[in-house]
């Protein structure tokens, strides 16, 4: 019985000890947020009053869900926030749950709120209806054009060109495997996996197509869908079925590291998507293009920090930097690949280039002249398409001839 | 004799079931784990993540009871928790290890949701929703019905069976998805009809007040009908039950029809009087944690108000845990999976005596 007391004694002076050594770090983490408050006269607003709630469909471990965590992150670097000023809430599903997470936020006082999944978007205007003097955003979504709600907000990216620019770099590197005899001109097949046949995944496999066809006119594209977002074992197996179906480069959209593994394994050459796999991938990885949402964030805060109303539909650019491309890894990519995509890169935020140039392609075998989205919309303008215009996420859905789908089981 | 013995290494403790023990003392036995517990994930948190564990605590706390919204959360998810639990409990009392609720939830919150989206806005709203209820039990106790009927008929392995629902469930869902959103996108959105009512301009009260009553019946049904002690014995032998000329294949299949039928009524107010949508992820696994919920109870429905505010009070601490703390929600799980070690380790010390051995014996 002693014996148990002793032990029992040591454990508590055990605990008592960390319990005290603790308590003495958690007095001293305070300090950096007031050394951060003196980055608020670099940007002139102050953003003291600013309370930001984030709502994430999942945490650190989904690289959809980590790309907007470090957005966030850099966000409250750039502006100076203070810990207590930005709430971040993980794993919150597309259901009545997203709806009581930002109510939630608004009791802990936020007075802008983010969330980042498409299916959170009917819970998040639910809650703008509730809480008028709350600015909701939310990543994605269709819905703020035809809500019009003053506090309700959409933001996306024109990803489209990245996808475009990345294209570049596969249509170079099939330029190259051409050149160097190991594939004949129409043996130039790339494949692509794709998750839905969502309008988002079409925009982004036909930019990125039509990136790779400016260089190599010869290139011809199968996609296949998984049918899931996030899908480790699908999307590996697909690369692999394209990969022995003869396809000679792979690019994918879609989360998880399914494609880029299976083209280090075949040594298949990959351009990602969501950011870069080169540590894993060193043989293969060719780029990535992604979105920044750092850039949006720091939009909203300042709207509201300087009461200004924010864009119901916001789109972010490759001006904005919320386009990004990864490092190009010279070990997989073409020569004179970083250069082709500075040029290009250039052109388009001149405009003097345009991804969805109707010139570039042909649907069903026709030169497109009009198209009509959500009925009214005429998209079709001067001579291109104008995607992300009317509202931010993307709604190009043209089958474009050049590119087959295998499967079309989704949509 | 006694020389004999002195020579018998005796170890330094042997384990005896304990006979009973007086309430008082198990309770106590309980509390005191969660304490210990509670200890050890401050200290974790002082050493892994270098915070106070005081703030550890009131995050754990706060997250249940912080503010109003949060005690109606609380309450919220505690009776949707409750509901799955008392359904999945007279198939235990059965000894029918039915781990099929997460599927015949979902088929339930599936059946709602059909009713929506094809009926919503074409037959008046009171309608519509009766039409929802039914469809809905019938959908959880037609999901229940399949592997009753099995095992009842060729002695199949119900765990298997009901496991294997829940990922056809799934995959329903899934499809009636894809084929409900023309764009693609696989996302349905809030449907506007079939809304449950708001009773005192609360949206949670309706569902509590259910769920309640169906708790309170749920126990009176198993512990005072004479079905009730069907499945008991049932539970206890089937060669009793034959014995005495209780119907065992009757029993089961009626015992599943009725866990069914309540997963398929807790899809029913999920999608009716909180999500008024469907994903895959609608059920989110609390078929599973019903089980947890139900084992704790020891299968009685009136202290599934206990284990259930304990699992949603931790997870709700937990989540609070991960948000205070700003870092992703493993190292909170891994706490709540610590808490529940103890809680459920702690049977142990309640069934099991440990008998030190005595320094006078071995002298």
């Amino acid at each position: 019985m002693k014996r148990i007391l002793a032990i029992v004694m040591a454990l508590v002076l055990v605990v008592a000890g960390v319990v005290c050594l603790t308590a003495c770090k958690g007095g001293n983490t305070e300090t950096p947020s007031d050394s951060s408050t003196s980055g608020n006269e670099d940007s002139k607003v102050d953003v003291s009053k600013v309370k930001l709630g984030v709502i994430c469909l999942h945490d650190e471990d989904s690289t959809y869900d980590l790309n907007f965590i470090n957005a966030v992150k850099e966000a409250q670097t750039t502006l100076g926030l203070s810990d207590d000023q930005v709430i971040i809430k993980r794993n919150i599903p597309e259901s009545n749950q997203c709806y009581e997470a930002a109510a939630d936020l608004v009791d802990e006082g936020c007075n802008v709120i983010f969330a980042d999944s498409f299916g959170h978007e009917d819970h998040m205007i639910k809650a703008a209806k509730e809480f008028p003097n709350v600015q909701f955003c939310h990543a994605t979504g269709t819905k703020a054009h035809t809500e019009k709600l003053d506090n309700y907000h959409n933001a996306f990216a024109s990803i489209y060109e990245g996808r475009y620019l990345a294209g570049i770099a596969a249509g170079l590197k099939l330029n190259e495997m051409i050149k160097a005899g190991t594939i004949t001109e129409d043996q130039a097949l790339i494949g692509y996996v794709g998750a839905f046949t969502y309008a988002e995944v079409i925009s982004g496999y036909t930019s990125f197509y039509l990136g790779a066809k400016s260089v190599c006119p010869s290139v011809k594209m199968n996609v296949q869908f998984t049918g899931s977002w996030y899908d480790e074992t699908a999307e590996k197996t697909t690369a692999l079925s394209l990969i022995s179906s003869g396809c000679v480069l792979i690019s994918q959209h879609a989360d998880s590291m399914g494609a880029p593994s299976a083209c280090e394994e075949k040594n298949v050459p990959n351009v990602s998507y969501n950011g870069s796999t080169v540590e894993s991938c060193p043989n293969t990885f060719i780029v990535s293009s992604k979105i920044n949402w750092a850039p949006y964030l720091e939009y909203i805060v300042k709207s509201v920090a300087e009461g200004k109303a924010i864009d119901t539909d916001w789109t972010g650019t490759l001006a904005t930097g919320s386009v990004q491309l990864s490092e190009i890894n010279d070990k997989a990519a073409a020569e004179g690949t970083k250069e082709a995509i500075e040029e290009a890169k250039a052109k388009l935020e001149k405009g003097e280039l345009h991804v969805f140039d109707t010139a570039t392609f042909t649907s069903e075998g026709k030169k497109v002249e009009s198209y009509m989205v959500e009925d009214t919309n005429e998209v079709i303008k001067d001579g291109y398409f104008s995607e992300s215009d009317f509202r931010s996420a993307p709604y190009f859905d043209l089958e474009v001839d050049g590119i087959t789908r295998l499967n079309v089981n989704f949509g | 004799m006694q020389n004999k013995e002195e020579k018998v290494h005796e170890p330094l403790f042997h384990v005896s079931k304990r006979s009973s023990m007086p309430l008082w003392e198990s309770t106590a036995i309980r509390v005191a784990s969660i304490l210990l517990a509670l200890l050890l994930c401050g200290l974790l948190v002082a050493l892994f993540l270098g915070k106070n564990p005081a703030d550890f605590y009131v995050s754990l706390f706060k997250g249940s009871f912080g503010s109003q919204r949060k005690i109606w959360k609380l309450l919220k998810d505690i009776a949707v928790l409750l509901c799955i639990s008392v359904a999945v409990t007279p198939a235990f009392r059965m000894k029918f290890w039915n781990i099929g609720a997460e599927g015949q939830t979902l088929v339930g919150a599936l059946a709602s949701a059909a009713c929506m989206y094809y009926l919503g806005g074409k037959i008046p709203e009171a309608a519509l929703i009766a039409l929802m209820f039914v469809s809905s039990v019938l959908a959880g106790a037609v999901w229940g019905l399949f592997p009753a009927v099995c095992k009842a008929l060729w002695n199949t392995n119900e765990t298997l069976f009901t496991l294997m629902m829940n990922y056809v469930a799934t995959f329903f869902v899934a499809f009636c998805l894809i084929k409900w959103t023309p764009d693609g996108s696989s996302s349905l959105g809030i449907l506007e009809h079939g809304h449950l009512p708001r009773l005192f301009g609360n949206e949670y009260i309706l569902l509590i007040i259910v769920v309640v009553l169906l708790t309170v019946g749920m126990y009176i049904y198993l512990d005072y009908s004479k079905h009730g002690y069907e499945i008991s014995v049932v539970g206890e032998s089937n060669r009793t039950a034959c014995y005495i000329g209780i119907d065992v294949k009757k029993v089961i299949i009626r015992t599943m029809l009725v866990s069914g039928a309540v997963c398929g009524l807790a899809g029913f107010l999920i999608v009716g009087a909180l999500d008024h949508s469907i994903t895959t992820e609608t059920v989110g696994g609390l078929g599973f944690t019903a089980i947890m919920v139900s084992w704790l109870a020891k299968f009685n429905p009136l202290l599934m108000f206990v284990t259930s505010f304990l699992i949603v009070f931790l997870n709700q601490g937990a989540s609070q845990v991960s948000q205070s703390f700003n870092i992703s929600n493993a190292f909170p799980n891994v706490v709540v999976g610590i808490i529940l070690f103890f809680i459920i380790g702690c049977e142990f010390f309640i069934n099991y005596k440990i008998n030190f051995r005595s320094r006078k014996e071995v002298k």
